[in-house]
């Protein structure tokens, strides 16, 4: 029976359809278009209330999959849908990031307004399914169809090198994912079913089980992204328009980690121990490595992607960590940095709107223009930095003492990555926002507005809540991990 | 022969009479029309019927084969054709080029196809594949006072009687080792161990038939007459002519061939990952959309050869399915080429596509869909499609091949990739002409067939699909 799940996935298609349809009917103008803006932000609230009710309907004493639906398709698959604890949230942040998007988007997307709205609403049904789908072919289907539409969010919206940006995005990904679709193919092939629940308990030889894991692997490092499969990230993260960025760094590079928490691990328990020292070494390297370049960066934007991607190396490190405080913390950190890194990608609009340039060096003295912004920015920075009080520090804190119960040395080096990230992100900070204004084209620049304060304030009061009240979070995902590391460490006993 | 054999070939009975007749009519007439397309049309849906509610069973002393694989194949192929009759007919009288031969040939074409689809011994199958050859030189010169549709066509003709030539030496060994050309006579012939000669003959054949679907390495008439020929005729050939040259070499090779399989099986791996490859690398450099389609139909037909390559009951099905949802793509795809135009000139290159998106949303979507669906990326039906073959092909322990294959696709994904951002991200060059109906409505019905019909449809052509390959379980 099809539920509340489906309803969520597929509810933004709805607004798609109410947008196309006022497409090839209305009338081209402002005024169509602000319409079809309305249809979209009405779209994703609605969403976002359903997802709402859906974490709070959720049932937190359980790690089994709930809201289950199940209809039989074709040719043998099934349609599965059902969520834990560990997608539960995946699906409120998705559904919580894009009427921020919508909205961040509301006067700076001037061309084709409305196949811009049309490309974020599939983006969103697309990639809730990915966090809903409990069958390898669909949730394949949602992971690789959600290529197009940021493709074409990149090609068309992006800026000078978008085409670039574009392709190299949707090849790199590709490239990826055909390999874990050949390995999904095997999996169904050996095990006679496609069912994720299924396959969970299914027991595959050890020596099959390391081709599998390597395919999958392909494809969730290059999603994640992982050192040195990230060039393609900060690319892509320049070229793409501010909203875009919001959804790449805040919600697609989660993906990455989810498919690693949901496939590789329980499925391939043997081949995860197998290469845990090989993920741990990638880990440290993106964490050291990546903030080393983003230091160097002049391009804020760049500085800030590099920076997702050393964060990401934390959540790696706290995935395969096989405990229960590095798998929560690996799910914490992925939600801070999906509020995070979108917030700081939201700043970053904020002044590019206003200048059209992202070169560090043409800004300094914000502050003195921009006192609100200024604030804004400084809590956000913090939150990157992982200030205690703040969503990061919840995520770092726990996936290093995760990574310390497995492997010393690898939290040791991670540890200096709390430092680089300090380093990096307080002078972005002071080269924007303090010192003189020396720049005159800076002289008239304007202090958030009332639609960006809007944008802004379910943000700061996310990442502070978080910050404070992470039992929340835990509540939720706690049932869950315990399942997941047990699994874990019941397959490596016996 | 007995009377009752006749009853086995409907179908083709009625394409005979039915183009006959239309020729007559067409010669004392002596032009066509919409109504000569439209009764042309309607021969080829009553051989279509014909096919799918016909009695079952060996004619002509096991010479013609009607079963289930013989039906799947004449109804796709046949409603293929009936859709080529508009869209060429609407393409050529837009060109002031009002012949009633077209209808005609389509039905000839697709005479010859169902024998091919129903060919029981290496004397039918020869039969049609001549008689659906011949009709295609044709069509490919159809355009008579156009060099490069002239050239097409003779290019097409000395390259195809070269390949009936291989298909005919390698029938002749076969014939001469194996004591018959009767599918299951040589079928006990090579039981265990199989004779050197006959596997000789086995490789001409596969060649001459691997010419027929342009299948790498003898792919290379392909782009030049799909660049040539006229562009509704080009969407005839990427669609029809090759289900019936796939299903003919599966009921040889699974028939006829069956017990040496391992013996086949590498020949055909090989061919399906050099077309692969040859399709995916070629492509990367071409401006022209007809000779890029004609190495994306290449790639496509050696995913197609790779499910066929997995053999049984699975490879069959896989290849099937994949042939069905590749035709409908590639109709659609041409039947957009079709609807374009631009000063009164066809719409051809790449460059030619920038910025359609703003001038024909309608035809820009529907094009997307097709590259996409050709480059296999989900929801669309090339989705699927490859992974049905895949899923046959690992199934067969091709594990290699497979991965292969895989890889290949994201090579080819950079053009089908061009193709969008050049219609997408690109400015428009100047205004393009009002497209023709009919060519508009097959090309906007195959992309919702694409997606999302797919979903429901691939419901009932699944056990179709099962039905037609259950005969080589």
């Amino acid at each position: 029976m099809l539920g509340i799940l489906s309803l969520i996935t597929f509810l933004p298609l709805a607004g798609v359809a109410a947008i196309l349809a006022l497409r090839f009917i209305g009338k081209p103008g402002e005024k169509t278009d602000t319409v079809g803006k309305w249809i979209a932000l009405a779209t994703t609230l609605a969403t976002l209330a359903l997802s709402a009710k859906l974490v709070v309907d959720f049932d937190t004493t359980t790690a089994a999959f709930q809201f289950l639906e199940e209809v039989p398709w074709f040719a043998g698959l099934t349609y599965r849908m059902g969520v834990d604890g560990i997608s539960v949230l995946f699906v409120l942040l998705t559904a919580f990031l894009l009427p921020l998007c919508i909205l961040a988007s509301w006067k700076t997307i001037q061309t084709r307004v409305l196949e811009y709205m049309v490309a974020f609403l599939v983006l969103e049904a697309l990639v809730i399914g990915v966090f809903c789908a409990l069958d390898l072919i669909v949730f394949y289907l949602f992971f690789e169809a959600g290529l197009v539409p940021m493709f074409l969010i990149i090609g068309i919206w992006g800026g000078k090198n978008r085409v670039y940006a574009a392709f190299k995005f949707f090849l790199y990904t590709l490239l990826g994912s055909v390999l874990m679709l050949a390995a999904i193919l095997a999996m169904i092939g050996i095990s006679g079913t496609s069912s994720v629940p299924e396959l969970m308990t299914y027991h595959f030889d050890p020596a099959i089980q390391t081709w599998l894991w390597l395919a999958f692997f392909a494809s969730f490092a290059v999603k994640m992204p992982m050192w040195p499969v990230h060039t393609w990230l900060p690319d892509a993260h320049v070229e793409a328009p501010t909203a875009g960025s919001v959804i790449l760094a805040g919600i697609l590079l989660k993906m990455g980690g989810y498919g690693l928490m949901r496939f590789s691990i329980p499925m391939f328990p043997q081949a995860s121990h197998l290469f845990t020292p090989l993920v741990f070494a990638l880990s440290v390297i993106a964490i050291i490595y990546t903030s080393l370049v983003a230091f160097r960066q002049t391009d804020i934007k760049k500085l800030i992607a590099y920076s997702s991607v050393a964060h990401m190396g934390f959540v790696t490190m706290g995935i395969f960590s096989g405990n229960v405080v590095g798998e929560q913390g690996a799910i914490f950190q992925m939600l801070s940095h999906g509020v995070i890194a979108g917030a700081l990608f939201l700043c970053v609009g904020v002044v590019y709107d206003r200048m059209h340039t992202r070169e560090i060096a043409f800004y300094g003295g914000l502050v003195n223009r921009m006192p609100f912004y200024a604030a804004v920015f400084m809590l956000f920075t913090m939150g990157n930095v992982g200030l205690p009080g703040t969503s990061g520090f919840v995520g770092e804190i726990l996936t290093m003492t995760g990574a310390y119960g497995a492997s010393t040395w690898t939290a040791a080096l991670a540890a200096t990555g709390v430092i680089l990230s300090a380093v990096y992100a307080l002078s972005l900070y002071r080269r924007v926002v303090f010192g003189e204004m020396t720049n005159p084209a800076l002289a008239q620049i304007d202090d958030l507005n009332w639609r960006e304060v809007v944008v802004f304030a379910p943000l700061i009061l996310s990442t502070l809540y978080l910050g404070v009240q992470p039992d929340i979070v835990f509540n939720i995902t706690g049932a869950s991990v315990d399942a997941l590391v047990g699994a874990w460490r019941a397959a490596l006993a016996g | 022969m007995t009377l009752a054999d006749l009853n086995l070939v409907w179908p083709e009975l009625i394409l005979v009479v039915g183009a006959l007749t239309l020729l007559m009519i067409g010669a004392f007439r002596g032009k066509g029309g919409p109504m000569f397309d439209g009764l042309a049309m309607l021969v080829l849906a009553a051989a279509a019927v014909a096919a799918a509610t016909g009695e079952q069973g060996r004619a002509f002393a096991g010479g013609v084969v009607a079963d289930n694989l013989a039906a799947f194949a004449k109804v796709a192929i046949h409603s293929a054709s009936a859709l080529a009759i508009p869209l060429g007919g609407g393409w050529l009288r837009r060109r002031g080029d009002d012949k009633f031969e077209f209808p005609v040939l389509i039905l000839l074409a697709a005479l010859g196809m169902g024998m091919m689809a129903s060919a029981g011994d290496l004397i039918s199958l020869y039969v049609g594949v001549e008689l659906h050859s011949l009709a295609l030189y044709v069509l490919a010169a159809f355009r008579r006072d156009d060099a490069k549709s002239s050239e097409a066509g003779l290019k097409y003709f000395v390259l195809g009687a070269l390949s009936s030539g291989l298909l005919l030496y390698g029938a002749s060994l076969i014939y001469g080792f194996a004591g018959s050309t009767h599918f299951d006579v040589i079928a006990s012939a090579v039981q265990g161990e199989a004779n050197t000669g006959v596997l000789f003959g086995l490789v001409f054949l596969i060649c001459g038939l691997a010419f027929k679907v342009s299948a790498a390495p003898f792919h290379m008439w392909t782009p030049d007459v799909y660049e040539g020929a006229p562009t509704p005729v080009v969407g005839f050939f990427a669609a029809a002519p090759k289900l019936a040259a796939m299903v003919l070499l599966a009921r040889a090779l699974s028939e006829g061939f069956g017990t040496a399989v391992a013996q086949w099986q590498q020949v055909i791996v090989l061919v399906a990952l050099l077309s692969i490859f040859v399709g995916a690398f070629a492509g990367l450099v071409q401006r022209n959309l007809k000779r890029l389609w004609a190495y994306s139909s290449i790639a496509n037909i050696g995913y197609a050869l790779l499910g066929l390559a997995a053999g049984g009951e699975a490879g069959v099905q896989s290849m099937l399915m994949f042939m069905v949802l590749y035709m409908v793509d590639v109709t659609g795809f041409f039947a957009c080429l079709c609807a374009l135009q631009r000063d009164g000139k066809p719409m051809e290159t790449i460059d030619d596509m920038a910025g359609l998106f703003k001038e024909r949303p309608g035809l820009a979507l529907a094009m997307t869909v097709f590259a996409l669906s050709a480059l296999g990326l989900p929801p669309f039906s090339g989705f699927f499609a490859k992974v049905f073959v895949f899923q046959a092909a690992l199934g067969a322990g091709l594990v290699w091949p497979a991965v292969l294959g895989l890889i290949g696709s994201v090579v080819a994904a950079y053009y089908y990739l061009r193709l969008i951002k050049v219609m997408w991200f690109d400015p428009a060059p100047g205004a393009t002409e009002k497209p023709p109906l009919t060519a508009q409505t097959i090309a906007i019905a195959a992309a919702l067939f694409s997606f999302p019909v797919v979903l429901v449809a691939l419901a009932w052509l699944e056990p179709l699909a099962l039905a037609a390959a259950a005969a080589f379980g």
